[in-house]
């Protein structure tokens, strides 16, 4: 409902929003439309290029996308296919899954230990980056740490998972840290759904696989859809990793982000660094249209 | 039969949650214990006899206490900008017939997702580098303001949505003027909403680590994200002792806020709310 | 005290007209009400006087002045709304006291005056509580209060009883009636409940699709309605409405039905006034003058029975009369002895028959 003029003249809605608008055009539209000219110069931070840089034209697409070695280690289709395998790896399977599997056994069940698991996931969420970067860094290493401290009591032979499994390890680790979305998410949807949907169901007769698949399911796919595409997004933009593995050992577990890191201020090749940043806006503008798409379609249907 | 599955699925459940509950808890150990033990170690170890001394070694530390201070700057600088512009934007946003402002709202969560910190460092470290605010903490908090922006706005006109416009007519209707109206009744009524903004935003700028990272350099400028990095050894190993308790530390504001909220509103609080 | 006068509004949104070319007089000190189904353009009518909407075109006028262009604060009017929006961060003396606050009044000067109002409205140990801890009646008195504390020119309430519990619901309606008769101050009531504009108004105004149908005391819409959609908007069962033909000769007139003829040759020379022979009308007569009869009367009508309503006081039968359905309202409380096929006799005196489209033309 538009209208109500009376609490707020248009130009004192104007002036309201102008802080706002002054902000966003300046940090998120201009770097935004800048990023695609910078893509197209040599410029660098140092150096005679950092003054005077020019136009290059194409050249740094086509650094980026020479096909001859774009997937040789510590190139960008390198890190795409890394960068493929740990949003697939972490996000859809780790934190998707795993949030709607605690979600799920805990629905309808409160108490201590739903308290517990809720609070360990949230406070793993919540930590700040380097934190978590440190406690994962002890968590996983080869002589003293926690994990292979387990194995040792299964008797199982020690693992160096930084070294010899680094996307493994990052993909596990962005499980952990960012599961909480997930399990909040739909653990409120589920909040919504009545119980009088399962209870008929019981008195049907149905299993609970049965209960899960044909009226959970169906009543929180809009949220499963929702949250796929808001954990593929932020998942492809975390930068987190980096400070575990570096990238590495040899750029195994470079990520785009990491790449685009590297190129930019490893190197200082802004122009190059620009090329990425193109490319990896352009696969967030996907993503966020999709999930833009969705949210309308249910904003229609409500 | 019935038996036999209804205590199969107790045991399954228990042992699922039993796991997650490790799997969740156990990297965490490291950071509970070590902070406490005089010989740190990257091993999970109950420190005996436990104490304070390593705290004492980053109170001392001059450096390390300036970083925190930095980061404190940030995160109330960008906490205290982002609350009250998005605010005042929310506000407008849902009490005027600004036209497209839906569309707007659209269109700023878009860019917001697409514009990230990560995919946005090339153009952000040249926009400061060329504004003169390269290694000042304003340049950082600026930054912030702008990427939470629509998020924030997007939190906080939900909530302004879901107060009645009848207040604010009703006081108009009671003879207050605009200035009166929003003194005595949006203020105190937005104020919740602020304080979750607040509470995201701060929490944000406080652990955020890659956009201080390129443009902050100088020690003095340093936050704590960026300054614990710099407790190594001449080996190039991190001093434990340092270095975990300082991260416990820099979790600590973390750690309240959660207790605060979560006393407040429960988990509800985070389920409006994405990172 | 003011009169209020709507000349010609409109209030348009996008391509929804909400107030079509309203025009009322309401008459100082009056108690007026609105009434009409939901997204009639009640709310709209009353905040285009509030001066929380501005028409599109039209004039509003309160006491002598025109105030179509004027900010609510400048209209001293006070208003009731349907979720009372009491401020929940301020206590109910704060609450009641606010418009006073706002015109300046000392706080001392304030308690005093809060405390007279809570005193006539029997709030006065709930001044210190927040809204929050207050009953729903209890909150609805606080919302009369707030609205009465400065002695607006102009008292305004949005459907104020909508959220009380039915029981709660007839306390308040005496209280407000009682009220508004003791101040004396202009009143307009939009209501969509039709037994409460009749309990409360002096006179009522009811709506439809942004224009206004009827304007009549209680009595007047009651009696005659002016429309089948004021006839079957009124009263509680509505008036039966059952489509019949008219035949006129040049002596006798009938109301012919599928499986009724109604003799109302008495009225033959008013019928033809207005009406062709073989006209399509629909006969209209509120259950109460229904009565039941025996096969020989002329004015009687087969049907069958339905449903029965005992309802203490009065007993409402639901009959069938071919497709259609009748209410009958019979004032024994006894239900009727005879069920399954029945005559009902219709006064021909209290007819009331209307053209096809809807306009009274007779009664
Ligand atoms: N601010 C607005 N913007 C757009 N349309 C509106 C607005 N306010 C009212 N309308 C429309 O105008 C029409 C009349 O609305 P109004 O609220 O006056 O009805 P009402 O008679 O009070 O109904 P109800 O009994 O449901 O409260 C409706 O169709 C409504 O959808
Ligand atoms: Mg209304």
């Amino acid at each position: 409902m538009t209208g109500g003029a009376p609490i707020l003249s248009r130009r004192t809605g104007f002036f309201f929003l102008l802080p706002s608008l002054g902000f966003v055009s300046l940090f998120i539209l201009f770097p935004f439309v800048w990023v695609f000219y910078l893509s197209f110069t040599n410029q660098t931070l140092t150096g005679v290029t950092a003054i005077q840089s020019r136009l290059v034209g194409l050249a740094n697409y086509q650094r980026l996308l020479d096909f001859e070695t774009w997937m040789t280690s510590g190139q960008f289709g390198n890190a795409l296919r890394i960068s493929a395998q740990f949003v697939v790896g972490s996000a859809l399977i780790g934190q998707a899954l795993l949030g709607l599997a605690i979600a799920w056994a805990f629905y309808r069940w409160r108490g201590a230990f739903r308290e517990i698991v809720y609070t360990l996931v949230i406070l793993a969420w919540i930590i700040p980056d380097v934190v978590v970067a440190f406690t994962w860094m002890a968590f996983l290493d080869r002589d003293r740490g926690t994990l292979n401290a387990i194995l040792q009591l299964l008797r199982l032979a020690p693992v160096d998972w930084l070294i010899q499994q680094p996307v493994l390890s990052i993909i596990i680790f962005n499980t952990w840290r960012g599961t909480a979305f997930s399990m909040l998410l739909f653990s409120s949807a589920l909040a919504t759904i009545p119980p009088s949907y399962l209870e008929s169901a019981e008195v049907a007769g149905a299993s609970g696989w049965q209960k899960f698949r044909d009226i959970i399911l169906p009543l929180i796919r809009s949220h499963i859809l929702t949250d796929i595409i808001l954990i593929t997004l932020w998942t492809f933009n975390t930068f987190t990793p980096f400070l575990i593995t570096g990238g590495g050992p040899a750029f195994k577990s470079e990520l785009v982000s990491i790449y685009t890191f590297r190129i930019a201020f490893q190197f200082f090749e802004f122009g190059r660094g620009g090329a990425i940043a193109v490319a990896m806006m352009l696969i967030n503008l996907v993503l966020a249209l999709t999930y833009l798409t969705i949210l309308r379609r249910q904003g229609v249907r409500t | 039969m019935r038996l036999v599955r209804l205590v199969l699925t107790r045991v399954a459940f228990y042992l699922f949650v039993t796991l997650v509950a490790a799997f969740f808890a156990l990297p965490m150990l490291w950071l509970v214990l070590t902070p406490f033990n005089p010989r740190g170690t990257l091993a999970v170890e109950i420190p005996s006899p436990a104490t304070m001394a390593n705290f004492r070694l980053v109170f001392a530390n001059a450096f390390a206490m300036r970083a925190l201070l930095n980061s404190a700057i940030l995160g109330i600088g960008g906490m205290l900008i982002t609350t009250l512009v998005a605010t005042l934007a929310a506000y407008a946003l849902s009490r005027t017939d600004v036209p497209g402002r839906d569309f707007l709202i659209y269109a700023l969560i878009l860019f917001s997702s697409v514009v990230t910190g990560t995919a946005a460092m090339v153009p952000i470290f040249l926009l400061i580098f060329y504004l003169g605010l390269i290694d000042t903490l304003l340049g950082v908090i600026l930054v912030f303001t702008g990427g939470l922006l629509p998020t924030a706005i997007f939190i906080m006109r939900d909530f302004v949505e879901g107060i009645p416009r009848s207040y604010e007519e009703s006081a108009l209707v009671s003879g207050a003027t605009p200035r009166q109206m929003f003194q005595d009744v949006v203020a105190p009524l937005v104020q919740p909403g602020m304080m979750v903004v607040a509470i995201w935003a701060f929490v944000h700028v406080w652990g955020a680590f890659l956009i201080p990272f390129i443009l902050l350099r100088s020690p003095t400028s340093m936050p704590a994200s960026v300054a614990i990095y710099s407790f190594y050894t001449e080996a190039g190993t991190p001093i434990i002792t340092l270095t975990s308790s300082y991260a416990l530390l820099f979790a600590l504001p973390v750690l309240v806020l959660y207790l605060l909220v979560n006393w407040r509103y429960g988990f509800r609080f985070f389920g409006g709310i994405k990172r | 005290m003011a009169r209020i006068m709507l000349e010609n509004v409109t209030r348009r949104f996008g391509l929804v007209i909400a107030v079509d070319n309203v025009s009322l007089p309401i008459i100082d000190g009056e108690f007026f009400a609105l009434l009409g189904p939901s997204g009639c353009g009640k709310t709209t009518t009353l905040r285009l006087i509030a001066g929380l909407e501005v028409p599109t075109a039209g004039r509003v006028h309160i006491g002598d002045r025109d105030v179509t262009g004027l900010p609510p604060r400048e209209r001293d009017v006070a208003m009731v709304f349907q979720d009372y929006a009491l401020y929940p961060h301020m206590t109910i003396l704060d609450n009641v006291g606010y418009p006073l606050k706002v015109r300046g009044v000392g706080r001392r000067e304030i308690r005093e005056r809060v405390g007279e109002v809570a005193g006539f409205l029997q709030i006065a140990e709930l001044l210190e509580r927040r809204p929050a801890q207050l009953s729903g009646g209890q909150q609805q008195r606080a919302a009369v209060a707030r609205a009465v504390v400065h002695k607006p020119q102009v008292f305004l309430f949005d459907e104020p009883l909508s959220n009380l519990d039915a029981k709660l619901r007839l306390e308040a309606r005496g209280f407000l009636k009682h009220l508004q008769h003791e101040l004396g101050i202009t009143t307009v009531y939009v209501t969509h409940d039709q037994a409460e504009a009749l309990a409360l108004a002096d006179r009522i105004a009811i709506m439809n699709q942004g224009r206004i149908i009827q304007v009549g005391t209680p009595l007047e819409v009651y009696r005659r309605p002016q429309t089948t959609f004021v006839a079957g908007f009124i009263g509680n069962p509505p008036m039966n409405l059952v489509p019949c033909r008219l035949e006129v000769g040049v002596e006798a007139a009938h109301l012919v039905g599928t499986t009724f003829r109604l003799d109302l040759t008495s009225l033959r020379d008013r019928l033809a006034l207005t009406l062709r022979d073989d006209e399509e009308v629909i006969l209209g007569i509120r259950p109460e003058h229904l009565t039941f009869c025996g096969q020989g009367d002329p004015f009687a009508i087969p049907a069958e029975t339905y449903a029965i309503q005992p309802l203490g006081a009065e007993c409402v039968v639901i009959l069938l009369v071919d497709s259609t359905t009748l209410s009958v309202r019979l004032f024994t409380g006894e239900p009727p002895q005879q069920t399954g096929r029945v005559w009902v006799g219709v006064n021909p005196e209290r007819i009331l028959v209307y053209r096809k489209s809807g306009e009274l033309v007779l009664g």
